[in-house]
């Protein structure tokens, strides 16, 4: 009697979770799907929850890109470019930063870490009118490095944080027995703790990398009318509120540009998680 | 306040720190310069290194100085001048207005606007979304390992996808004309609020439909992030106090207030000040919801400073302005938010 009770409630917290997954998921299967569907089916009275008749028409526009006069494969090369130069950047400078504030004690380390607390509630939309016009006079608009520059500087906070618990891991004994052998600094980060908080770099770039592919604010007003500049969410949106909207075409551009991001979090999902709410952060 | 947070107890530097008295200069032991034994040698690097922190430190601190810092301190600086067309195409010098352009600010109806529906949102969305990430955080610790796993993996997905690409969702699936909530509405019964008036209705020309939708939207966004922050605290909890309210004769409702949430509750302060500081200053959602600076009477105090900013023709100094405004508001709430994370020992 009593068992019987527990696996009603366990199928009916079953029921509810798959409840909860399928509306969280369903706006993503939405886009997915209307990426693949004719524009017949797109404004028909009656939607359907999958095509009847797939196309790879919208894809095919996407990709042709005749909206903007420019190919897909430009934006992707502009926001793969701006992506992995600030990530790069980005996880090695956060990776000395986090060496410091774990390894050591020093003056104003508290101020430190207290300030990567506070500066990375800055508000993008008021910091983007200065750096507008800093960038203006430096000639830096219009221009992917100044983008760079930006998601770099940016990330640090989040990812000297999230790295500093990846570092604060590695046992000191490892590095105090290296240099007891005689390992010098160099050797000791080379051999020890680098191969020790590869998977936290792993972690920390996801991170950066998906803040700067999703970024949008400072693309959208640094980049202004140069469209090849474009990076790809500035493209996504290029095709909304232009004339007649085709969501067909917003759906597949959406679609690829959403899927990479996607796919590289669900690999690297668990021991993302766990950095983030240590590190208490959103995108 | 930083007084309360570096006087912090607890933080009692190790013998091997170099911060700590034994490792500044001048404390050199006389046993060291005797026989450089291999634990010696060991101390003798360590303490070598005095300088060592500060360079590692040094190229974040200018890159995080240059671009983040420092403008923040230009727009404190612009938001006392007349900063526009002429000046930044170097016409006209910039001068020194005072607070004109304060004044200018608050006598603004529009201002005043924007700020009340940046209120009103967060003060909307901030509870719904704890809400709704507590229930699935609680849901999320009653399933089965493999089930838990799913679900959560779902609503992460959820937290990943791009803000434009989940705003050009949001728009679409509310599109008036093949959007699937119109469709859908008009086909629910009345005494649900459906009806025949839905179809064709149009979500992004007033404010309060628009913000509607910008609450389903930031919602979806948010919820995941506190039901995996929620989790992971349940997970700190020992079963065996729930057990013993349990048998105590608890229900859940009762063993959620008593047990669950007092033992929670540094986390939940956590996660209201950040959702109250992201959800004040929502921007890219709001922005393309509102039709790209096409909707005045939508406008949030962020998409207003931006606004006055940068369409034609730009106001830097009104725009430094209200993005100082918004960002005091958000440094305040951060100063809560910092208090709270060192309290949960954040800082070590």
């Amino acid at each position: 009697m009593r068992l019987r009770s527990r696996a009603a409630r366990r199928a009916g917290l079953n029921v509810l979770g798959v409840l909860v997954a399928l509306v969280t998921l369903f706006p993503i299967l939405w886009m997915v799907s209307t990426a693949f569907k004719p524009a017949r089916e797109i404004y028909s009275l009656t939607p359907h929850p999958l095509p009847a008749h797939p196309t790879l028409g919208n894809f095919r526009s996407v990709i042709d890109g005749k909206v903007i006069g420019l190919p897909y494969w430009n934006f992707l090369k502009n926001s793969l470019f701006v992506t992995l130069v600030s990530v790069v950047a980005s996880t090695l400078i956060a990776l000395l930063a986090a060496i410091a504030v774990a390894r050591f004690r020093f003056r104003f380390r508290t101020s430190y870490l207290i300030m990567l607390l506070i500066v990375q509630m800055l508000p993008q939309q008021a910091m983007v009118i200065a750096l507008f016009l800093d960038f203006r006079s430096l000639g830096l608009l219009d221009n992917l490095a100044g983008l760079i520059l930006v998601y770099t500087a940016f990330s640090l906070p989040v990812t000297i944080w999230m790295l500093r618990n990846f570092v604060a891991a590695v046992p000191r004994e490892m590095e105090e027995a290296a240099a007891i052998d005689g390992a010098g600094p160099m050797r000791i980060f080379w051999r020890i703790m680098l191969p020790l908080v590869a998977p936290g770099l792993v972690a920390t770039s996801v991170f950066a990398f998906i803040f700067a592919w999703n970024e949008f604010v400072f693309a959208l007003t640094f980049l202004g009318t140069d469209t090849a500049k474009y990076t790809l969410p500035i493209y996504v949106t290029y095709f909304y509120g232009r004339g007649t909207v085709d969501w067909g075409s917003i759906m597949a551009a959406s679609t690829l540009f959403t899927i990479p991001v996607m796919a590289f979090f669900l690999i690297v999902q668990r021991r993302m998680t766990n950095g983030l709410v240590t590190g208490a952060v959103k995108g | 306040m930083v007084r309360t947070v570096s006087g912090q107890p607890g933080r009692i530097p190790g013998p091997e720190d170099p911060a700590s008295p034994a490792g500044r200069a001048g404390h050199r032991g006389p046993a060291l310069r005797d026989v450089p034994g291999p634990r010696q040698r060991a101390a003798a690097f360590i303490r070598r290194r005095r300088l060592t922190p500060y360079v590692l430190v040094l190229p974040s601190a200018i890159a995080i100085g240059l671009l983040l810092f420092w403008p923040t301190v230009q727009i404190a600086e612009f938001s006392l001048q007349n900063y526009g067309l002429p000046q930044v195409t170097g016409v006209a010098p910039t001068q020194w207005v005072g607070g004109a352009n304060f004044s200018a600010i608050l006598s603004d109806p529009e201002f005043w606007l924007s700020l009340r529906i940046s209120l009103i949102f967060a003060a909307v969305v901030v509870p719904l979304t704890l809400l709704t990430g507590t229930l699935v955080g609680l849901l999320l610790n009653r399933l089965g390992p493999k089930m838990s796993a799913f679900v959560s993996s779902t609503a992460m997905l959820a937290w990943a996808t791009p803000a434009v690409s989940a705003s050009v969702i949001f728009i679409w699936l509310t599109d008036p004309d093949g959007g699937i909530v119109d469709w859908a509405l008009a086909k629910m019964p009345s005494w649900l609020g459906g009806g025949a008036h839905w179809a064709g209705f149009s979500w992004t020309n007033a404010p309060l439909p628009a913000y509607t939708l910008l609450t389903a939207l930031v919602v979806w966004q948010g919820f995941p992030f506190v039901a995996v922050a929620v989790l992971a605290g349940l997970k700190t909890i020992p079963a065996e106090l729930h057990e013993a309210a349990r048998v105590d004769g608890g229900g859940p409702w009762r063993i959620f207030w008593r047990v669950t949430y007092p033992l929670l509750k540094p986390i939940f302060l956590v996660l209201l000040l950040l959702s109250i500081i992201w959800d004040f200053g929502v921007f890219t959602q709001a922005y393309l919801v509102t039709g790209e600076l096409g909707n005045r009477d939508e406008y949030n105090l962020g998409i207003y400073a931006y606004d006055r900013a940068f369409t034609m023709p730009p106001s830097y100094g009104i725009g430094s302005a209200l993005a100082l405004i918004l960002t005091v508001i958000l440094l305040i709430i951060t100063i809560g938010y910092v208090r709270a994370s060192v309290r949960q020992g954040a800082i070590q």
